[in-house]
């Protein structure tokens, strides 16, 4: 996968998280929490999600890596690259 | 491995079981509901009787907040669960009532009409009162790791005024407390939030539709439900559950093991159990419960209010009681005063008083037919005080007691909301057996989802 087609994976998992929230004006520089209401329940599903989906392992030390778009496709980049 | 192992076995087929079951089944576990009832529900099932539909339980559900409301427990719900607020079809209530002698307090769902209810009727304590609301608003009610704290004790360091502190403790207590005369303060917090700050709804079909909808997402995201399947024993050696036998004969394995048939009743599964030293343990709080099926709705006899928790008595005193009923406080609830987009097929009124289960276990059976002939004027007596006198319209009554809690459910004394003490991280001496529901420490409908799905994000999915 690509760095942008990432990031719409990402988002693609966030919507079905929340499905409550906007995510039309989501800015990928910045941290997700500034701008959805996203809680430590919500980044485990994100982890989880990606496992489920994709088959890759986040492990808990890494989670700050998901802190924003851009921070998620930098890091699951080399994990998603062959797929 | 055999067909009959499983990622997670989950005992009982209640709220907080089935919620576990649709995150673990979500999230590709093989995953096993079983429950010993041929329905499910646990605590807050549903029945028929007399040509009716019948809820055991739902009078109410706390936590009410519109859809989309960010960060409460009920968009959390909807979240982890995977479900829409459409899916619950909540309708919010009218408008609620604590009324003690000379003193009523009303609540809706917009806290701060209960902040200028309790300002006018207590105006000596407003300061008080703002100073508690704000140390509750910073509480951190979820932490696991929290110290019990005496929830009286707490409170009375707020107020001042004795009628105002018991006319808050009694909805409270009455609606999720497990402990006699106190309440532990993180409780406290939880239900003050749930029930004042957030509000009160209902499904217009009852909780049968809580219940489809998570039976629906459980068969939907792969996990298995099997009915009339009772476990009889937890086999464990080296602090670990081996295997689950089933009152059939039949044994299956699991690497985990969730229940939420409660802390005392699940140890008791367990072959090393030691029974005498668990009996003192287990919670004691339970009700009976009144259902009239009435002619005609409470709104045409001129009654609007969604519930009422009263008190009759000087003092209002949450302990077992040493009759069979305590009369002199309860709830009084009519499930047709929800905002409904058409009123309900059947109306009704519900009945609760705190009861004794030794007492009513102990009665043959025509004694007990008879205790309830006895208590139902008893009980219509003191509810006759703060609703209009509907007895000529009942047109059926179901009656149940401790007993017949006891009987479909398997908590022992009939505990409604388990026993006093908390396991809060789920943990017991069994390394892959954790507890889920009221015994957990979150409680109602609402809380006990919360549990079976924080159990399981906590001692599975996370691992
Ligand atoms: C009269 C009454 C009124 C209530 N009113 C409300 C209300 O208005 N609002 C609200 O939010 N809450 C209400 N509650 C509380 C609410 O129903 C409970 O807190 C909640 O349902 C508890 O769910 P649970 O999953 O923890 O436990 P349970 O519902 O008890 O689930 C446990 C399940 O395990 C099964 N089981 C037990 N032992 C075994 C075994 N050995 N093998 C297999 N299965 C077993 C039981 O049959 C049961 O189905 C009420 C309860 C009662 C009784």
């Amino acid at each position: 996968m690509t760095n942008d087609q990432i990031k719409q994976a990402v988002l693609q998992i966030i919507s079905v998280i929340a499905p409550d929230e906007d995510l039309s004006r989501l800015k990928s520089d910045v941290a997700l929490r500034e701008q959805l209401e996203l809680d430590s329940m919500d980044f485990l599903d994100i982890v989880m999600e990606l496992r489920k989906r994709y088959k890759v392992e986040v492990p808990e030390a890494d989670y700050g890596h998901l802190a924003s778009l851009d921070s998620c496709a930098t890091y699951l980049e080399p994990k998603l690259k062959d797929k | 491995m055999s067909s009959s192992h499983y990622d997670v076995i989950i005992i009982g087929a209640g709220m907080s079981g089935l919620a576990a079951a649709v995150r673990l089944a979500y999230f590709e576990k093989k995953v096993c509901v079983l429950e010993r009832h041929y329905a499910a529900g646990g605590l807050n099932s549903f029945y028929a009787l007399g040509g009716h539909q019948f809820d055991v339980g739902l009078h109410a559900m706390t936590n009410y907040v519109p859809p989309g409301t960010r960060g409460a427990p009920l968009t959390k719900i909807y979240r982890q669960l995977r479900l829409t607020p459409e899916d619950f079809g909540l309708a919010p209530q009218n408008r609620s009532e604590v009324r003690f002698p000379g003193r009523t307090l009303r609540f809706t769902n917009d806290f701060a009409f209960f902040t200028r209810e309790v300002i006018e009727q207590f105006p000596a304590q407003k300061d008080h009162f703002l100073r508690l609301v704000r140390h509750i608003q910073d509480y951190d009610e979820l932490d696991l790791d929290a110290k019990p704290l005496s929830g009286r004790q707490v409170v009375s360091g707020f107020l001042t005024d004795p009628l105002l502190i018991d006319m808050l403790f009694c909805p409270l207590m009455i609606y999720g407390n497990a402990e006699e005369h106190d309440m532990e303060f993180g409780q406290f917090v939880v239900m003050f939030k749930s029930i004042f700050c957030e509000g009160l709804a209902r499904p217009r079909e009852g909780v049968r539709r809580i219940i489809t909808a998570l039976r629906r997402k459980v068969r939907a995201v792969g996990g298995t439900v099997r009915m009339k399947c009772g476990v009889k024993a937890l086999h464990v050696a080296d602090g670990h559950v081996q295997s689950v036998e089933l009152d059939s004969g039949e044994t299956l394995t699991a690497e985990t093991i969730f229940s939420s048939a409660g802390y005392v009743e699940t140890m008791r599964l367990c072959t090393d159990c030691e029974p005498e030293k668990l009996t003192p343990l287990a919670g004691r709080m339970s009700f009976v419960e009144v259902i009239h099926v009435l002619d005609q709705p409470m709104q045409a006899l001129g009654h609007d209010a969604t519930i009422i928790f009263y008190n009759s008595g000087k003092e209002f005193q949450y302990a077992v009681p040493a009759d069979l009923v305590d009369p002199r406080s309860g709830v009084i609830c009519c499930p047709d005063n929800f905002l409904f987009d058409k009123p309900l097929a059947t109306p009704m009124l519900r009945l609760t008083c705190m009861a004794n289960f030794d007492g009513w276990a102990a009665l043959d059976e025509p004694a007990y037919k008879q205790a309830k002939a006895a208590w139902l004027p008893r009980i219509h007596q003191e509810v006759l005080q703060f609703v209009p006198d509907f007895r000529k319209h009942v047109v059926f009554t179901d009656f149940f007691t401790p007993r017949t809690i006891k009987h479909w459910t398997g908590h022992v004394n009939g505990a409604v909301y388990g026993a006093p003490a908390k396991l809060k991280t789920g943990r017991t001496r069994m390394d892959n057996l954790f507890i889920c529901g009221s015994d957990q420490g979150f409680l109602g409908i609402v809380g006990s989802m919360l549990s079976g799905i924080s159990m399981a994000n906590l001692h599975v999915l996370k691992k």
